[in-house]
């Protein structure tokens, strides 16, 4: 019963996956660097956590996902709504808190959604994402259309309880869920071996949950596992779970240096990660394979470069919203709402 | 039309708006045998893919809630007693309000949290809270507190199908309580207020259970010739402020009757309203019948002394006209 996702590849992206995969990790990368300048500028109203470092797992997991499946992610999201289909004008503009945000700047970063790509939200509550993704796969597996649903979250959110409750509820109902806890090592400022017990993987277990432990970092084995998980998932049997090991590049958020006077992790760990960058990996891959050539890389950072560009100028030619967006997006009648 | 038991009511308005909407579901724990009765026969006739008994797991259940409704399949999610909300409180303050706004109004989040409010039997403290103030003040959930099976039904049939998060709160007490039940789409609007009984001289705004106690005072007061009108809200968000200040501004006076707590209660939001918008219309400091700011106890005669009835509304009445003669014993 207590299955286990198989380690090795049952099968490999195509080039073209690749390619597109490799896209995605870069839009990711670019729009979070301009938005991390952004902060630090003091142009945006309010915090970002970036996901620099992680792109191959929401790259690598939702390759698999068409527009009618559903994620849930976490205040760490940009990344998951871009690789889900989001647009990054969108998300530049609702991180700058302008109308033409993709939540007419009613979320901010912490809770980017766009639910015509099935993506649920970001969340700013740490597992908050867990049940809802679990009543998104409920959703799915009554309406038996094959969805599924895919949970992201760190490995901090693992100690929330209702993680376990969602454990139980989704092997249960053999709920089309899919469990990928991004270990990227901190939870928030705290080293996850001073907060964590045991090990992440282990944890489904006990509930027949089939779990595997992958390099984060290595967008094919992130595709390879989530491929079977999904695929498992829009089969009926069941949920899965992922463990993503990974590490953020980033801080917990971009303004600690602002409040933080004692560093929580070494200069030369953050460097030892940077080797291992996930997005020059596949590049060199492609490249080896003679499915990139040698400027191949370049040529897509610089349209990326430009779509980025675009996006902020977009976002800063953009009016913030007023009050009738409050008003339509919230169900309080008009006239509560004005009345004080 | 033809008379029912409270529960019963409700039990109709799940079936209707089951057979109504085949996307809808109700999961809960033990919903199967039904603890309260609301749910007795809805697994062998909707089958155990849309009613389903569920694990002890609150804050998965409210969570799924969210998630399962967002995703196109609306949700009854039966929470028994109202005190285990807290357990399943996140997805709820968190989610369920926050979402249709925090998502620019791309969320619709037809969820339904049914509960059970209220003392009275000796269940003690953890088992008998009535929280709707906590739900009032999360500004992004509706929350329906039937008084009469007619208003129960209907209530619950338009919570069903209206598209944002609803906490429908059964005065348990009442839950055997006979009246005469429209047949058919009997539906209950949001924000719309009913006047049980006119009166002149005094409005008693009472919720839910409280209702009982207002009439039973009313006519008590009746008999002392004050006429007592007896206006309930039947839901808290929105609220029918108009249908309030209407009745205060003919009887100049007010008693809220509420069964929560006194401090920030629904009781104390109306007298606030009152202040704001018809101090003019007030020949009388507004008194609140309420709670104390206390859990309730165990013991019998404690828990009943702690909770409204209809002499503590008639002993408010008589403050405000200052007659002694008309205190309660």
């Amino acid at each position: 019963m207590n299955e286990v996702l198989t380690d090795r590849l049952v099968n490999e992206p195509s080039p073209a996956q690749l390619l597109a995969m490799l896209n995605v990790m870069v839009t990711i990368r670019r729009t979070e660097e301009q938005l991390g300048m952004d902060s630090k500028a003091g142009k945006l109203p309010g915090n970002v956590h970036l996901y620099i470092g992680q792109e191959a797992v929401a790259a690598g997991v939702c390759a698999h996902l068409g527009d009618d499946d559903f994620i849930t992610s976490t205040h760490r999201g940009h990344g998951h709504f871009l690789a889900k289909g989001g647009k990054p004008r969108e998300l530049i503009a609702e991180v700058h808190g302008k109308r033409t945000g993709a939540c007419h700047g009613l979320a901010g970063s912490m809770h980017v959604a766009d639910l015509s790509k099935g993506m649920l939200g970001a969340n700013g509550i740490v597992g908050g994402g867990m049940a809802i993704a679990a009543g998104a796969a409920l959703s799915a597996q009554l309406q038996g259309r094959g969805q599924v649903a895919v949970v992201f979250f760190g490995d901090g959110a693992a100690s929330e309880g209702v993680l376990s409750e969602v454990f139980n509820i989704a092997a249960l109902w053999k709920l089309p869920l899919v469990f990928v806890c991004e270990n990227n090592l901190y939870s928030e400022f705290s080293p996850s071996a001073t907060v964590t017990a045991g090990s992440l993987v282990d944890r489904p277990r006990p509930y027949g949950i089939p779990t595997t432990s992958i390099d984060g970092n290595d967008v094919v084995a992130v595709w390879a596992a989530a491929g079977e998980a999904v695929s498992r998932a829009r089969q009926g049997l069941g949920p899965s779970f992922i463990e993503a090991r990974t590490y953020r590049l980033r801080g917990h958020l971009e303004a600690e240096a602002g409040f933080i006077q004692t560093k929580y992790r070494t200069d030369e760990e953050v460097a030892s990660w940077a080797k291992r960058d996930p997005i020059p990996a596949v590049a060199a891959r492609l490249l080896a394979q003679g499915y990139l050539a040698e400027d191949g890389l370049a040529q897509i950072d610089s349209a990326v470069m430009l779509e980025v560009a675009e996006a902020v100028r977009f976002a800063e030619a953009s009016e913030v919203p007023d009050m009738s967006y409050v008003e339509a997006a919230g169900f309080i009648r008009s006239a509560e709402l004005g009345s004080r | 039309m033809a008379k029912k038991r409270l529960t019963q009511a409700i039990n109709e308005a799940y079936i209707e708006e089951m057979d109504r909407n085949s996307r809808l579901v109700l999961y809960g724990e033990d919903v199967e045998l039904s603890i309260f009765g609301d749910t007795r026969g809805l697994h062998g006739r909707f089958g155990a893919s849309r009613v389903r008994n569920t694990p002890i797991s609150e804050a998965a259940l409210t969570g799924m809630a969210v998630g399962a409704a967002m995703a196109g399949n609306p949700v009854i999610c039966h929470m028994m007693f109202s005190n285990f909300l807290y357990t399943g409180f996140d997805a709820i303050a968190n989610q369920a309000a926050k979402l249709r706004l925090m998502t620019g109004g791309q969320a619709r989040i037809p969820a339904t949290f049914v509960a059970a409010i209220g003392g009275g039997t000796s269940t003690a403290a953890q088992h008998s809270d009535t929280p709707y103030p906590l739900l009032m003040n999360l500004g992004g959930v509706q929350v329906a507190v039937p008084s009469t099976p007619a208003d129960a039904k209907g209530l619950l049939k338009t919570a069903l199908r209206g598209e944002n998060p609803t906490v429908f709160l059964i005065p348990r007490l009442r839950g055997a309580t006979m009246g005469e039940v429209p047949e058919g789409d009997h539906l209950v609007p949001f924000g719309k207020a009913v006047v049980h009984r006119v009166g002149s001289d005094v409005t008693i705004v009472a919720i839910g259970a409280t209702v009982s106690h207002a009439l039973g005072a009313a006519e008590t007061l009746r008999a002392r010739g004050i006429e007592a009108e007896v206006v309930d809200p039947r839901t808290l968000v929105p609220l029918d402020e108009d249908a309030i200040l209407e009745s205060v501004a003919k009887t100049g006076r007010l008693v809220v009757v509420d069964e929560s707590r006194d401090r920030c209660s629904a009781a104390s939001h109306i007298a606030a309203v009152v202040a704001d918008r018809g101090f003019h219309f007030l020949k009388s400091p507004v008194r609140r019948v309420t709670v104390p700011d206390t859990s309730l106890p165990y013991a019998p005669g404690l828990e009943k002394a702690l909770l409204p009835d209809a002499a503590k509304v008639v002993a408010a009445v008589s403050a405000i006209f200052g007659d002694a003669q008309l205190e309660a014993p």
